[in-house]
This record gives C-alpha cells, sequence and structure tokens, in this order.
C-alpha cells in the first residue's frame, strides 16, 4: 500500500472518529457511533500495517495484538457496571504509559534532523513523554482511589501548589537541558529520565490532592490528558492522524470536564491544573449545629408512602452503585408502575463516580431510559411529587447549596428534592458526604430517614409491595 | 419497669392511652405493660388484642394502680365514679404519671399531685421544637378534631360539599371558611377540600398563608399588616385596629360562606370572639357553624360548649369539646404512639428503665412536677415549630451582576495567544505549522460535536474516547520494523496494551449502549 492510500485512509478513520463522537451524544445514534469507531480504528491500523512504514517483524504486531485484544475483550466482559470508572481510569494508564513508550523509542531511533526542525522535535518527544506519564500515573492513583485500594480523600501535603510550581519549573529546566544536550553532543537520556520521574510524581501528586466527589472530574480529566499524549505523539511523528484523533479525545474530554465542573460550581482552570477546590472542605464540617432530630423510619411505612403516591422520583448516588441496588430499583420502579403510579428519576450530573455513572447503572438494571431525566429537566417538578426516594445520595440534595453562603458547596446545583410531600432517605448512618458538609434535609419536617443498607432496605420494601 | 393503663373514667371519654400495636413497642423499650380490663373497649380495642401483643390484662382497677411504675392516661385524674376515690389517691410516691394535665387551668390538681410526691408529665405542656413533634399530642389530637369538625358540619349541612351537574340540576359547591390556620385548621382545610369544598381561610399569622394555600384553600388578606406570630408557633392577641379590619371581613364573609370552622386560640387566654351574633344572622339558612374553641369560651358568641343549637334563623352551632374521642380508635392510636416516641426518648438504654432528664428540652417542657417539686412552668422554648418567617425585608433578589471583566482583562488571554502563535510561527518549520494547523482545526471540531451531548451517555462517551485515543497504537506499529531489538520489543509491548484498551474500550462500549432501552 502506498503512502497516498495510507493517507486516504487515514482521513477516512479521521471522520469515521468525528462521527464516532457526534453519534455518542444521542441515545439513537450512539450505537451505530460506537460502531463506527471500530471500523475507524481498523482502518487506521491495517492501512498503517500495511503502508511502507511497517516492513517486519509483522508476526510479532499479529501476536501482541491478538494477546492485548483477547485481554481487553475479557476485561470489558467481566467487569460490573459499578466497576466501569475504576476500569476507564485504568484504560487511561495505558494510553499514558503507550505514549512514554512510544516517545522514548521515537528518541532512541534517532530522527535524522538537524537545527531547529531538531529542537522542535525533540520538544515535541519532551512534551509527549511529559504528558504520557502525567496521565500513567495520574490514572493509576485514580484507580486505586475508586476501587478503595487506597483512601479516597484528598491527600494535602503543605505547600502542595509550590511543590507543584517547583515540579512544573524543573520540568521546563530539564526540558532545555534535554534539547541543549542534544546538541552540545551530551547525554539527552538522562534530563528525559530525570524528567520522566518528576512527571510522574507529579501525576501522582495531582490526583492524590483531589478528593472523592470531585472524581468524576478527575475521570473525564484524564480523558483528555489522554488524548493530549497521543496529540503530542502525533506532532512527533509527523502523523496527521495522530494529531487530528489525539486532539478530538483532548477536547472533548476537556469539555466534559467542564460540563462536570459547571454542575458543581467548580473553576475550570483551577481543575485543570490540579488539586483544586478542596481548600474549604476541611473546616466545613466544623459549624455543624444542633439541626434538630431526624425521623426514622420503618419498612412496612415506606411501603405504604410509595402505595399511595402519584407521583415518585427517585434520586440515585453512589451508594446505589456500592450497594448494588440497582436491580432491585428497577424492581420496585416496575411495581408501582404496573400500579399506575407515575415512577420518574432525577439524575444530578455528578452522581456516583464519574458522569453518567448513575445512568448506565440502571441501563444495566434494564430501567427504561425515558424516564430517567437529567436535574435540569426534573427539578421544576418536586413540588408536585408525592415521594421522593434517596438512594445513597447526598450532596446533591443538600439545600444548603442554596441556603448557606458559607457552605463548602454553595452555589451547587442541587436536586430540589425537599420540595416534595415526603422525602425518603435511604441512608446507612448519620455520616456526610463526600464534601464533609452535614445535610440539613435530613432534618427537614417532611423527611423520614430509613437506615440500613440499600440493597437490603430496598429488597425489604420490595417485598412489602409485592 | 411496669407500665399501667387505666380505664378512662371521664364521662364520653372513649380514648385509651395504648393500643395493641404500640405495646409491641413498649415492650422493646424493656417495660412489661399492664391494661385494665376494658379500657379500650370504647375504642376497639378488645381485652384479647392486648393480651396478644403481650399486655397483662387486671381486673382490678385498684391493683393496677398499686402494681404499675407508670401510670398511662388520656385525661387529668378526677373522682373515680365507681370506686368513689380521687385518681390521685390511688397513687403512691415514685410513681410516674404521664397524661394531659393542663397545669395552667388546674392548679388545684397539681397542689394535689405534688403531695403525692411523684413525677408528673404533662402531655399538653410538650414544646413545639420540631424534634418533639413525634411525641407533640396537642398537635396529633388537634389533627382529628379538624378532620372531624368537618365530618361534623357536613352530618348537620343539608347539602353536598362538592359541585355537581347532574341530570337533575347543578348542584354549586360548598363554600367553607377555616378560622385559624394551626393544626386543627389545616386539617380541617384538608378535609374539606377533599370533599369537594370550596375553601377559604384566615389566620393573623401571614407565615401559614403557604401551608392554607399548600392544604388548597385561598387565603384570605387583609389591608392591613401586623404580623400575629407568638412565642412557640402559637398566635398572640391583636391591636384593636387590626381586629376592626378583620372582623369587617369575617362580616362579609359570613353572608356568603355556608359553613364555618372557628379554631382560634391564644395560649393562656379565653378564646377570641371572632363571630358575632349578627354574622350569625346574616348566614344563610342551614348554614353550619362548628367552634373548635368551644371549651375556652368559644370563638362565637352563640356557641353552647359542648352542645349543638340551633338558632332562630336555622344556623346550627356546633360547640363539641371532645372531637378526638368522637374518633376513638384513631386519637388512641396516635397519642399512644406519642406516649411512645416520649417514652423512647426517656429510655435512652432500652432496659425499661425510665430517666427523667431535664437537659433534655422535650422532657423539661412536660415534666410539671419532678419527685414532688413542681416544675412547671417551664423556661420559654428556644425554637419556633416554624421557623419565623421573615415577611418585613422581602428576600434582596440575588442578581449581582458578576463583575464586568474589563476590557483589557476579556482580550488578554486572546493577545497572550497570539503573541505566542506569531512567536511560534516565525521560527517553526512549515512542516511543523501545517501539523498545528491541523491540530487546533481539530480542538474545534472536538468542542463542536462534544458540547450538546446527553448526559446519560457521558460514561460510554469516556470510554468509547478512550479507546479512540489508543490510535496512539499507529505510533507504536510505526516503529515496530525497527532494526534495533530491544525498541521493536518496547514498541511491540506499546502495541499489546493498546491493543488492550481498544478492544476494552470499544467492547464496554458496546455493552453499555445495549443495555440502554427505551
Amino acid at each position: 500500500m502506498s503512502a497516498e492510500l495510507v493517507t486516504v485512509s487515514y482521513i477516512g478513520a479521521i471522520i469515521l472518529f468525528i462521527l464516532t463522537l457526534g453519534g455518542l451524544s444521542h441515545q439513537e445514534t450512539a450505537r451505530k457511533g460506537n460502531l463506527y469507531g471500530m471500523i475507524g480504528m481498523s482502518m487506521a491500523v491495517l492501512a498503517t500495517i500495511f503502508g511502507p512504514q511497517v516492513t517486519s517483524n509483522t508476526h510479532l504486531i499479529v501476536i501482541t495484538m491478538l494477546v492485548g485484544g483477547s485481554i481487553g475483550i475479557t476485561l470489558a466482559r467481566k467487569v460490573e457496571m459499578t466497576q466501569m470508572p475504576e476500569l476507564v481510569a485504568i484504560l487511561h494508564s495505558l494510553v499514558g504509559i503507550a505514549a512514554v513508550l512510544v516517545g522514548y523509542v521515537n528518541f532512541m531511533g534517532g530522527s535524522g534532523l538537524s537545527g531547529i526542525e531538531k529542537s522542535i522535535h525533540e520538544v515535541e518527544i519532551y512534551i509527549g513523554v511529559l504528558i504520557g506519564a502525567i496521565t500513567f500515573s495520574g490514572s493509576v492513583i485514580a484507580f486505586c482511589k475508586l476501587s478503595g485500594k487506597i483512601s479516597g480523600s484528598p491527600l494535602m501535603l503543605p505547600a502542595r501548589h509550590w511543590l507543584n510550581l517547583g515540579l512544573l519549573i524543573a520540568s521546563i529546566y530539564f526540558g532545555y537541558d534535554f534539547v541543549h544536550q542534544g546538541h552540545v553532543g551530551g547525554d539527552p537520556m538522562i534530563p528525559l529520565m530525570i524528567m520522566t520521574g518528576i512527571a510522574l510524581l507529579f501525576g501522582i501528586h495531582m490526583v492524590m490532592a483531589i478528593g472523592g466527589a470531585d472524581m468524576p472530574v478527575v475521570v473525564s480529566m484524564l480523558n483528555s490528558y489522554s488524548g493530549w499524549a497521543a496529540s503530542a505523539t502525533g506532532f512527533m511523528l509527523s502523523n496527521d492522524l495522530l494529531i487530528v484523533v489525539g486532539a478530538l479525545v483532548g477536547s472533548s474530554g476537556a469539555i466534559l470536564s467542564f460540563i462536570m465542573c459547571r454542575a458543581m460550581n467548580r473553576n475550570f482552570i483551577s481543575v485543570i491544573a490540579g488539586g483544586f477546590g478542596t481548600d474549604t472542605g476541611a473546616v466545613a464540617s466544623g459549624t455543624v449545629e444542633d439541626q434538630g432530630e431526624v425521623v426514622p423510619i420503618e419498612t412496612g411505612e415506606v411501603a405504604n408512602l410509595l402505595q399511595n403516591a402519584k407521583e415518585i422520583m427517585i434520586i440515585p448516588g453512589y451508594g446505589m452503585a456500592v450497594a448494588q441496588a440497582q436491580h432491585t430499583v428497577n424492581e420496585i420502579t416496575k411495581t408501582l408502575r404496573d400500579k399506575k403510579i407515575n415512577v420518574r428519576f432525577g439524575i444530578h450530573p455528578v452522581a456516583g463516580r464519574m458522569p453518567g455513572h448513575m445512568n448506565v447503572l440502571l441501563a444495566e438494571a434494564k430501567v427504561p431510559y425515558d424516564i430517567v431525566f437529567e436535574m435540569d429537566e426534573i427539578n421544576d417538578d418536586f413540588p408536585t411529587t408525592d415521594v421522593s426516594i434517596i438512594i445513597g445520595a447526598n450532596d446533591i440534595v443538600n439545600p444548603s447549596a442554596q441556603d448557606d453562603p458559607n457552605s463548602p458547596i454553595a452555589g451547587m446545583p442541587v436536586l430540589e428534592c425537599w420540595k416534595g410531600t415526603t422525602t425518603i432517605v435511604l441512608k446507612r448512618g448519620m455520616a456526610t458526604g463526600y464534601a464533609g458538609v452535614q445535610n440539613p434535609l435530613f432534618f427537614k419536617e417532611n423527611t423520614r430517614m430509613y437506615f440500613g443498607d440499600a440493597k437490603e432496605s430496598l429488597d425489604a420494601v420490595l417485598k412489602e409491595l409485592q | 419497669m411496669k407500665i399501667g393503663v387505666p380505664n378512662e373514667i371521664h364521662a364520653g371519654e372513649k380514648r385509651v392511652a395504648t393500643t395493641p400495636e404500640v405495646i409491641k413497642f413498649l415492650q422493646k423499650l424493656g417495660y412489661s405493660v399492664a391494661v385494665e380490663s376494658g379500657a379500650g373497649a370504647k375504642a376497639n380495642f378488645s381485652d384479647e388484642a392486648y393480651r396478644q401483643s403481650g399486655a397483662e390484662i387486671i381486673n382490678n382497677t385498684k391493683s393496677l394502680w398499686e402494681s404499675s411504675n407508670i401510670i398511662l392516661k388520656v385525661r387529668a385524674p378526677e373522682q373515680h365514679p365507681d370506686l368513689n376515690v380521687d385518681e390521685c389517691d390511688l397513687l403512691n410516691e415514685g410513681q410516674t404519671l404521664i397524661s394531659f394535665i393542663w397545669p395552667a387551668q388546674n392548679e388545684s390538681l397539681i397542689q394535689k399531685l405534688a403531695e403525692k410526691n411523684i413525677n408528673v408529665l404533662a402531655m399538653d405542656s410538650i414544646p413545639r421544637i420540631s424534634r418533639a413533634q413525634k411525641m407533640d399530642a396537642l398537635s396529633s389530637m388537634a389533627n382529628i378534631a379538624g378532620y372531624r369538625a368537618v365530618i361534623e358540619a357536613s352530618h348537620y349541612f343539608g347539602r353536598f360539599f362538592t359541585g355537581q351537574i347532574t341530570a337533575a340540576g347543578k348542584v354549586p359547591p360548598a363554600k367553607v371558611l377555616v378560622i385559624g390556620a394551626g393544626v386543627a385548621g389545616l386539617a380541617a382545610i384538608a378535609t374539606a377540600n377533599s370533599l369537594g369544598a370550596i375553601v377559604r381561610s384566615f389566620d393573623t399569622r401571614p407565615e401559614v398563608k403557604e401551608q392554607v394555600e399548600s392544604m388548597g384553600a385561598d387565603f384570605l388578606l387583609l389591608d392591613f399588616v401586623e404580623d400575629g406570630s407568638g412565642e412557640g408557633g402559637y398566635a398572640k392577641t391583636m391591636s384593636d385596629e387590626f381586629i376592626a379590619a378583620e372582623m369587617a371581613l369575617f362580616t362579609e364573609q359570613a353572608k356568603d360562606v355556608d359553613i364555618i370552622i372557628t379554631t382560634a386560640l391564644i395560649p393562656g387566654k379565653p378564646a377570641p370572639k371572632l363571630i358575632t351574633k349578627d354574622m350569625v344572622s346574616s348566614m344563610k339558612d342551614g348554614s353550619v357553624i362548628v367552634d373548635l374553641a368551644a371549651e375556652q369560651g368559644g370563638n362565637c358568641e352563640l356557641t353552647l360548649p359542648h352542645d349543638v343549637n340551633v338558632t332562630d334563623n336555622g344556623v346550627t352551632i356546633i360547640g363539641y369539646s371532645d372531637l378526638p374521642s368522637r374518633l376513638p380508635t384513631q386519637s388512641s392510636q396516635l397519642y399512644g404512639t406519642n406516649l411512645r416516641h416520649l417514652l423512647t426518648d426517656m429510655t435512652p438504654e432500652k432496659d425499661g428503665q425510665m430517666i427523667i432528664d431535664m437537659e433534655d428540652e422535650a422532657v423539661r417542657g412536660a415534666t410539671v412536677i419532678k419527685a414532688g417539686q413542681i416544675t412547671w412552668p417551664p423556661p420559654p422554648p428556644k425554637l419556633s415549630a416554624t421557623p419565623i418567617v421573615k415577611q418585613a425585608e422581602p428576600t434582596p433578589v440575588v442578581t449581582e451582576e458578576p463583575e464586568k471583566p474589563t476590557l483589557l482583562r476579556q482580550s488578554l488571554p486572546l493577545i497572550i495567544g497570539a503573541l505566542i502563535l506569531y512567536t511560534l510561527g516565525s521560527v517553526a518549520p512549515s512542516s511543523f505549522m501545517t501539523h498545528f494547523t491541523v491540530f487546533v482545526l481539530s480542538c474545534f471540531v472536538g468542542y463542536m460535536v462534544i458540547w450538546n451531548v446527553t448526559a446519560s451517555l457521558h460514561t460510554p462517551l469516556m470510554s468509547v474516547t478512550n479507546a479512540v485515543s489508543s490510535i496512539i497504537i499507529i505510533g507504536a506499529l510505526i516503529q515496530i520494523s525497527s532494526s534495533n531489538t530491544l525498541l521493536a520489543g518496547l514498541a511491540a509491548f506499546g502495541i499489546l496494551i493498546t491493543s488492550i484498551n481498544i478492544a476494552g474500550g470499544f467492547a464496554v462500549t458496546k455493552r453499555m449502549l445495549d443495555m440502554f432501552r427505551k
């Protein structure tokens, strides 16, 4: 296959990738979008393999791709839907490490360039490795945090912003050193390796400093970083396909993060820079005063309330994912809908641990997606709602985001369930949410607390309903 | 400890202080419960039902009083008609009595009880604070009274409540005016509304407007501003001018409405006279007035307490003071549950040992006698049940314009960006600039494509972009043919892990998307 044909295939792949992202914007076209993605990827890979740049070692390609592909498919088949965030995070780390590897290989292979072109090429390698390493270590930490292997609470090093700045300056210095060494005949490998170490540290530190409630943003931010890493690799290899696709992924991840940030009323710039928004979190719980008393409720009463309601709103949170309660939720929904009760779901944009986490879980449990609504679509309907059920959510239904300007979550849009007739909160105990803020919702007169594991509690309610 | 529940001896009292259901909870708290034979009969709770829930049934009144540590009652102690002794004299030192007491109205009773060296908790003195709502027997009884008031009214009223258009002609809906929107008033509004009547309501406390409207009634407003909210969520006496304006409103309404339900009470004072003789005579024949304040003298001048009378112009005035007792099963159940909640608070260890904790605001408020010492009246409660709404100051509209960035600040990033680009352009070779153009354009395409993505698809989108970002495999593929074994090996490893990502990413996206269904 000639270089021109390869380029044509690349253009085809690029168009297919754009259609993929466009297709994923809507339910109806999403499946087709995913298919476009697969075709695009196959086209790109095959064109490269049969193109002029691959001349030998094809057997290696076949073996590694078969092995890697089967590992990937096994992972995808086995993963629990509740573990999606972890899976996505660890997959990001693979892109990161690949970028680092390609950068090193490219550098060690030599470029045959000279002068300004050589310098620019080296800067491209340097940036590609830098972003790749950050993506790698950051994703690994995110994976550990999401899977509970390390604590989800933010690690607050003293002077952490100065530390970040120091790491940045060091990277720039070694970048200069790397290019300079190459010109004067020294060993540029050393600054490159030192920088890789620094970038790994930087990735670790950046994600360590981010608290559990912000994890959805972290995941989509790392998604963005993996795109930029691919793009930088494209520059390094003078490959437009990589540049375009990397930029597509990078900007789409950044926009997703931006949408998340807006949903949480956080500053986008400080998110991208890492280590954000948790300054006020620690002091927040100090202002807890006697807010009154919570009213617990028993299973029978919950079932009664549900049966006698006309409009029910279910608001799931991370607790539903932890307890794996989505199937029971679906059963309850079905039972109630058979009784001509209008059951709807209200999904906060940052419910769960990654964007859209709740939608995936509900879809897994076969909850029809046309009764699942976004916050903005249903927030005005709460005054006519008879019963709202909060399943393992906390900060996203916290009225102090609206009432208390001193609250760390002040200004964050929340689901206004307290405007309904009755709110039932399923919760294991009286712990605060990830933001560490007390929730006045629990003390409202029309709120009933239903303590216990979400799955067990809902199973009991379902039994009662049937 | 042992709880004893005696027969209610007040004439016409049908309630009982506990129900079989409540007994189960009391036993969980560690108490044993004894019920006097026939105590629940008038409220439809048989001795057998009590026995089944684990209570002991005692026939002898005296031995019940004697053997119990805690006596639960509805009415305050009075002369026992059968035994011919005062119930106060049945109490022994160290016992605890929990019932309605009305300490303000019954000072001599308090003195008498104090001499017995016992503990007395008055259910009517539970403070109106949020956390004590579950034991607030006044509210639960008022709720029942409000409901029953409408039922009584409908019984004497000669028409439907709801409007209908039938083959036999059109029926106009009844018009109901509820004066005083406390718990009883709100319950009356809700009941009348659900029967289909047109309901209006008036209250001196403007903060209840929202509650009234939420129950489906129109809130009548005066052209007069004065806040009638008193301490502890109750109303207070209003100024003369206000009362004049209020009376004018009632005079006008009386001519129009079919049913008036009055629930206006001010704590510790005789009920205000709101419906005058003239107003009653201006009402239509067949109209009904239910006066829930009858026991405190009545809101209507013509009310006969505890009785029903019909005026010359055919207006029925109901002055029953035992409305909760007219719904005995329901009121016993709610009252018993109120008592149960109070005892739960007083039994922190769930070991059947009751502790009167004077630090507990609810218990402190209810305790009128502790070990023979009169502790009434309690210090005023700190919080109103409904936090007083700041009516006077309208919430400042928070439309503070975000600080308009100056022109310089707005354009600074653009200028810097342009400078960087120009610097880059001046040194970079054209091959780089071609790639750079492609890069910038792609960023914009990504932005355009992603901006309108549905929130529910965020996770699949992320996993698909993750798969797509493995396009970096191309980088590894290009280098696999290196003659250097080390480099080829590294490239092969790169291909391996990116293939994991490609296959895993697309497969998991497909799996997720297949789950979404209508």
